[in-house]
């Protein structure tokens, strides 16, 4: 098993703030959770607590950022994307300001704290607002490659983190492209595109479909917009059908997004993994994939239905 | 002036607020996840609330006209949960189901989920406004029902309180009695390090509420303080409560980490001995 994205997250912010003297670092009373903690303890005088109060943290971050720093914002993603929406919309993104907000503790995978916390809506709510940038790094490696495009880019960007472990999918010459899909196996008949910690998923269930005889392309699309059309349209024309996979909500996050490209580009049969349309709830976090259908044994079964869905 | 307790009653309740504890330090550790921290902080209230005040029917969870309960800080459920169990809403041993798949005990209390949660809670800063709602609503309903509720005092941090105080105050909601579940810690620190909100009760009293203070542990001051605060008409009553994050468990008590950290096997054996040296005392 590797490392959690927010682990990896915490880790590179340090070695980022080596870097940039005009990286500023806030948080919402969840440093040691979020990992920001690590930052913190490096670079004490360019770390700032709010408190428990995050629609303050967007708003200090924007204006920090209109000031020239480089804020990199982090509570939970539930308290990000959920209840600082409108400030990250008006404040942040209407006027383009260069703040980083990497939320952890997205998805189902938080686990016993449940449904209050599962954030299941956060890629959603972000996609939808203009120039906003929406990645989903799938292990330690993409996350590391993530934070630090995020550092070097100018506007805003939502980086969506995990609380669990998650193993590792990158080695360390892998190199990010924003914006660009990665085929991580190629195939024929079918086309899986997963995001986050569904791509390793998404990878096993490749293998099962593989032992069944079905040929199967897995594409890794961390950068959730803007997305790479290309890839989805190349992906449609050379297997004619498509599986998205996401620990998030079905609507909304990169099952409408794919489609999206597919209805105005070229349509074939698709089938959504995701969070369909219910709450989460409290439970380990293997045991909630499991009953919310987040599994390898799913995306197979999806492909599988999906290919039968072929003219 | 209402009357005292009797020393009887009180001994009484000082025991199932060491009941609840023993349940809360027991439930946390079989679920190896949760917040007892806050949880025991808030027990001697929420016995005090359950057994000697509130006008609620175990058997009829959702009686009209009863009083409301808002566990603003939803994080200490466990709390909620033992004292709702310890009440006979349901059986002790579900407790031990608390944050597993398929429970009624969801790491933060769902009303949808669990007959005798007034609320759902769990983001912090949301709780005082749904407590107004409620409150109102049994106003426009001429209704005898009170609502409570506790806030933590990290949680005083959210400005959604304050929106939630000055509607409270706007309105004369005298029928809303909240707590503030003052321990001076949250989770990366003391409040006064984190991000102050001190000073507490002065704030309240600038936003027109009727403040009183109390030792949040002394069953008897927050028996009192709450009848006092039915008779304060005209506007909603804060009761600031000292009290000391852990409190019962001497390893956890002040101390930060204990706020979302589950005891190992061998701890909680440690400490529910602990408990139950206190209560024979
Ligand atoms: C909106 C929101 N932000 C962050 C959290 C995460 N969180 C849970 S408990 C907590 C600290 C609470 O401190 P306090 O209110 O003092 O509670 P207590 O000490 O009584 O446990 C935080 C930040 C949350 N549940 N909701
Ligand atoms: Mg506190």
């Amino acid at each position: 098993m590797g490392l959690a994205t927010r682990e990896a997250y915490g880790e590179i912010l340090k070695e980022l703030g080596g870097k940039y003297e005009n990286i500023v670092v806030l948080d919402a009373d969840l440093s040691k959770s979020t990992k920001t903690a690590v930052f913190a303890k490096a670079f004490p005088q360019r770390f700032f607590n709010v408190g428990i109060a995050e629609q303050n943290l967007m708003g200090v971050g924007a204006g920090l950022a209109a000031g020239g720093k480089i804020p990199f914002v982090s509570t939970f993603a539930m308290f990000a994307a959920g209840r600082a929406f409108e400030q990250i919309r008006n404040s942040i993104c209407y006027p383009k300001l260069n703040v980083k907000i990497a939320a952890t503790h997205a998805g189902l995978t938080v686990g016993e704290d449940g449904a209050s916390h599962q954030a299941i809506e956060d890629v959603s709510l972000m996609r939808s607002i203009p120039n906003m940038t929406v990645i989903v790094p799938a292990d330690a490696e993409e996350t590391r490659k993530a934070v630090a495009f995020a550092a070097e880019y100018d506007g805003p960007v939502y980086i969506r983190l995990g609380r669990m472990a998650v193993p590792d999918l990158f080695a360390a010459d892998y190199t990010f492209e924003h914006g660009k899909a990665v085929q991580l196996e190629d195939g024929k008949d079918v086309t899986i595109i997963a995001t986050g910690i569904m791509v390793g998923a998404a990878k096993e269930a490749a293998k099962q479909l593989q032992d069944a005889g079905i040929s199967a392309r897995v594409l890794n699309i961390h950068t959730i917009k803007p997305i790479d059309k290309d890839a989805i349209v190349k992906a449609a024309a050379d297997t004619g059908a498509i599986v998205t996979c996401e620990e998030h909500s079905i609507i909304g996050g990169l099952g409408s997004a794919v489609a999206e490209v597919l209805v105005e580009n070229s349509p074939v049969p698709m089938e959504r993994i995701g969070v369909c349309d219910t709450f989460g709830e409290s439970g380990i976090p293997s045991a909630l994939l499991k009953k919310y259908h987040l599994t390898a044994e799913d995306i197979a079964a999806a492909a599988k239905k999906v290919i039968s869905r072929k003219k | 002036m209402a009357e005292k307790l009797t020393q009887e009653k009180v001994s009484e309740l000082e025991k199932y607020a060491q009941s609840i504890r023993y349940s809360i330090v027991e439930m946390v550790t079989e679920a190896q996840s949760g917040h007892p921290g806050g949880s025991l902080s808030a027990a001697d209230i929420l016995t005090t609330l359950y057994f000697a005040e509130m006008n609620v029917n175990p058997s009829d969870p959702q009686a009209v006209g009863r009083d409301r309960f808002v566990l603003s800080k939803g994080h200490a459920a466990p709390v909620l949960y033992a004292t709702l169990a310890e009440r006979g809403f349901f059986p002790k041993e579900e407790l031990l189901t608390l944050r597993k798949i398929d429970s009624r005990l969801q790491g933060h209390p769902s009303m949808k989920n669990l007959p005798g949660i007034d609320m759902s809670t769990g983001s912090l800063g949301q709780g005082l406004s749904a407590a107004a709602g409620l409150a109102l609503a049994a106003r426009l309903d001429n209704s005898e029902s009170r609502v409570y509720t506790v806030l933590g005092d990290g949680e005083l941090e959210e400005g959604m309180v304050w929106e939630a105080a000055m509607f409270a105050a706007h309105y004369k909601l005298d029928n809303l009695t909240a707590f503030v579940d003052f321990n001076g810690l949250q989770i990366d620190g003391p409040i006064s390090e984190v991000l102050s909100p001190l000073p507490i009760p002065e704030k309240w009293t600038a936003f027109n509420w009727h403040v009183i203070l109390v030792d949040g542990h002394d069953i008897q001051a927050i028996y009192d303080a709450v009848q006092t605060a039915k008779t304060i008409k005209g506007k909603p009553t804060m009761i600031v409560a000292q009290t000391i994050k852990g409190k019962g468990v001497c390893q956890m008590e002040n101390i930060a980490d204990w706020h979302g950290k589950a005891p190992s096997r061998e701890q909680c054996d440690l400490f529910l001995s602990q408990l139950n040296e206190l209560e024979a005392e």
